[in-house]
């Protein structure tokens, strides 16, 4: 299914949230995530199911003020 | 030294991440100025983000994760949650931005996203004005800190409104009060902690100075003696002169 992620229109195998990283590659990263603008805890990835066309945020620590 | 939600910090200077020429500067620039907490941001991952939370933990500061380019309760929200998950701290610094130009605080959305926030646990330090009614509504909502501006973000301007800072002080005196963003030299922190400020909260004055790491040491130390001539009790300024030598006692020699 395609869905959105970090603003880019991607296509993935699986519906599930913890699945769909592992694909994208940020199995192994410290990063925190959003559906559709809602927090995704860590814990709550292996549960939660994703949409065609739902925006995935995938955030990480960044230099701030 | 006052504390911050229970944590007495050794420094009264919270010293931004961004805009540094490299790492290693950013590193020096903590390292020669003490500075006792980082401020941090999340944004979306490109690949650097890993080594830059690699860098900052090394620092063995203090993190403050803020929500900076949020211009909304909902995404401020949001983002203070992915934040504590990322950063494991319940310290958030708030900012909701009302205003493209100035970089001013939405008051609106900042209280309420302040209540969300504060109701679910979290430490939050918002990033606002010096107005009264907005800081007791803030307070009211459960922030234990608050962050007024100096200037706006990045203008280097310093204190933009001293009668407003000091009244501010005044109304909270049991509040831990920052002086968050506006900040151009090292005499306008010295200036907010004269005021009787407990900290100040910098970042575009260090990174872009021609040399960062001597400009966090400056404005450190001008901090640290801000602190300390609040504490020492100032003299009261006055208009007219009054001599500091004795009178009495002078030779009559005309």
């Amino acid at each position: 299914m395609r869905i959105e992620v970090n603003g880019v229109e991607r296509e993935v195998q699986d519906a599930r949230l913890d699945a769909i990283l592992n694909e994208l590659g940020f199995a192994e990263a410290k990063v925190a995530t959003a559906v559709n603008g809602d927090f995704v805890p860590l814990t709550a990835r292996a549960e939660r199911q994703l949409q065609p066309g739902d925006r995935l945020e995938v955030v990480a620590p960044m230099q701030g003020g | 030294m006052r504390d911050f939600y229970g944590v007495t910090l050794n420094s009264p200077l919270m010293l931004g991440t961004a805009q540094y020429p490299s790492p290693a500067v950013l590193a020096e620039a903590f390292r020669t100025s003490g500075a006792a907490v980082a401020t941090v941001s999340l944004r979306r991952e490109t690949g650097g983000g890993q080594d830059f939370w690699a860098l900052v933990r090394e620092l063995g500061v203090r993190i403050l994760p803020n929500t900076a380019g949020c211009h909304s309760a909902r995404e401020a929200v949001t983002t203070a949650q992915m934040a504590r998950e990322l950063f494991q701290t319940p310290w958030i610094k708030l900012e909701v931005i009302g205003h493209s130009d100035s970089l001013q605080p939405d008051p609106f959305e900042l209280l309420k996203a302040a209540r969300i926030l504060c109701a679910e646990g979290f430490e939050v330090f918002p990033y606002t004005t010096e107005d009264l009614v907005l800081a007791e509504r803030l307070v009211e909502a459960g922030c234990r800190v608050l962050m007024p501006w100096g200037a706006p973000i990045g203008s280097g301007l310093g204190l933009n409104n001293r009668y407003g800072l000091r009244s501010l002080r005044a109304h909270f005196p049991d509040i831990p009060l920052v002086v968050d963003a506006g900040l151009g030299l090292p005499s306008h922190a010295a200036d907010a902690m004269e005021l009787g400020y407990d900290a100040v909260l910098l970042n575009t004055a260090v990174a872009k100075a021609g040399d960062p790491a001597a400009m966090a040491r400056a404005f450190a130390l001008a901090a640290e003696a801000g602190r300390l001539a609040h504490e020492a009790d100032p003299m009261e300024a006055r208009d007219m002169a009054a001599p500091s030598t004795p009178v009495i006692g002078k030779a009559w020699l005309s």
